[in-house]
């Protein structure tokens, strides 16, 4: 798995680049918005890997309640972690788009609203885990992550069940969209997807890494006192 | 086209930030491996 991971790394920015070239060159400009449109290839890919993280650490929490595996405990830490960094690409990138189309930074539209709720939960989950010292922290932050999921349906369906500010799905709502914006999206999409992934991936080591040690030190205190008796 | 260009060079900033921050972390982890290592 240690080879493996510069192999990705260099494919995923080889992704990344191929992405960004499609999105600000091979794409047409759209008619009613101009070039800002163009933000829905970061907006939407970093929207849709955000989700997946977040299921991915919804999984992890089950399998540690479950089985109270510390390997789960540490994957659902890191994909949430990496999950609020997408999230935060999302809150930062819309509010940039709806400006210069809105004419206004933010409304307290559902979908705007349910999706800064779910960024304030996963930032709650990482602030329990980093602040609490209880020995039950894990198992709070699994609940809490389990209950967090619920909003991820909420926030997609949001704009299908309700007349909301944000625009309707333009793929798989019934929408048509040009086969070049098509392409570039999708690009984007496993682009920031791979990205993800690997980023998790380094989360995930690095928390391991970071138990190994913490536990040998906790080893070498017991034996120094020892050693002193 | 300023908006286009803020979103997508924020978007980068904060993704190089997060994946310094990581290094960092694994900088100093080695470190501390290293010391229970010469003990």
């Amino acid at each position: 798995m240690k080879r493996a991971f510069p192999i990705l790394a260099i494919l995923t920015a080889a992704l990344l680049s191929y992405g960004l070239y499609q999105a600000l060159v091979v794409a047409p400009t759209e008619k009613t918005m101009g070039d800002v449109q163009r933000i829905f290839y970061y907006h939407v890919p970093s929207a849709w890997t955000g989700g997946v993280l977040f299921f991915v650490n919804f999984v992890a929490s089950i399998a540690y309640l479950v089985r109270r595996n510390t390997k789960a405990d540490a994957l659902a830490l890191a994909s949430a972690e990496v999950g609020v960094l997408f999230c935060t690409i999302v809150l930062v990138t819309g509010p940039i788009w709806a400006r210069p189309v809105w004419g206004i930074w933010w409304t307290w539209d559902l979908r705007l609203t349910l999706t800064l709720v779910l960024w304030l939960i996963y930032v709650s989950y990482l602030l329990l885990r980093r602040f609490s010292t209880s020995g039950q922290t894990p198992v709070i932050a699994a609940v809490l992550a389990i209950l967090g999921t619920l909003d991820i349906p909420l926030v997609y369906f949001s704009i299908w069940f309700f007349r909301t500010q944000h625009p309707q799905p333009v793929i798989g709502g019934g929408g048509s969209i040009d086969p070049r914006m098509l392409h570039a999206f999708f690009v984007n999409l496993i682009a920031f997807t791979c990205f993800g992934a690997l980023v998790c991936w380094s989360r995930y080591r690095l928390e391991i890494l970071r138990r190994e040690v913490e536990e040998t030190q906790a080893l070498e205190s017991l034996l120094e006192v020892r050693s002193s008796r | 086209m300023s908006y286009l260009y803020a979103a997508y060079i924020l978007t980068w900033v904060i993704h190089i930030a997060y994946l310094g921050r990581l290094a960092r972390r694994y900088a100093r982890l080695r470190r501390e491996i290293q010391e229970l290592a010469k003990k």
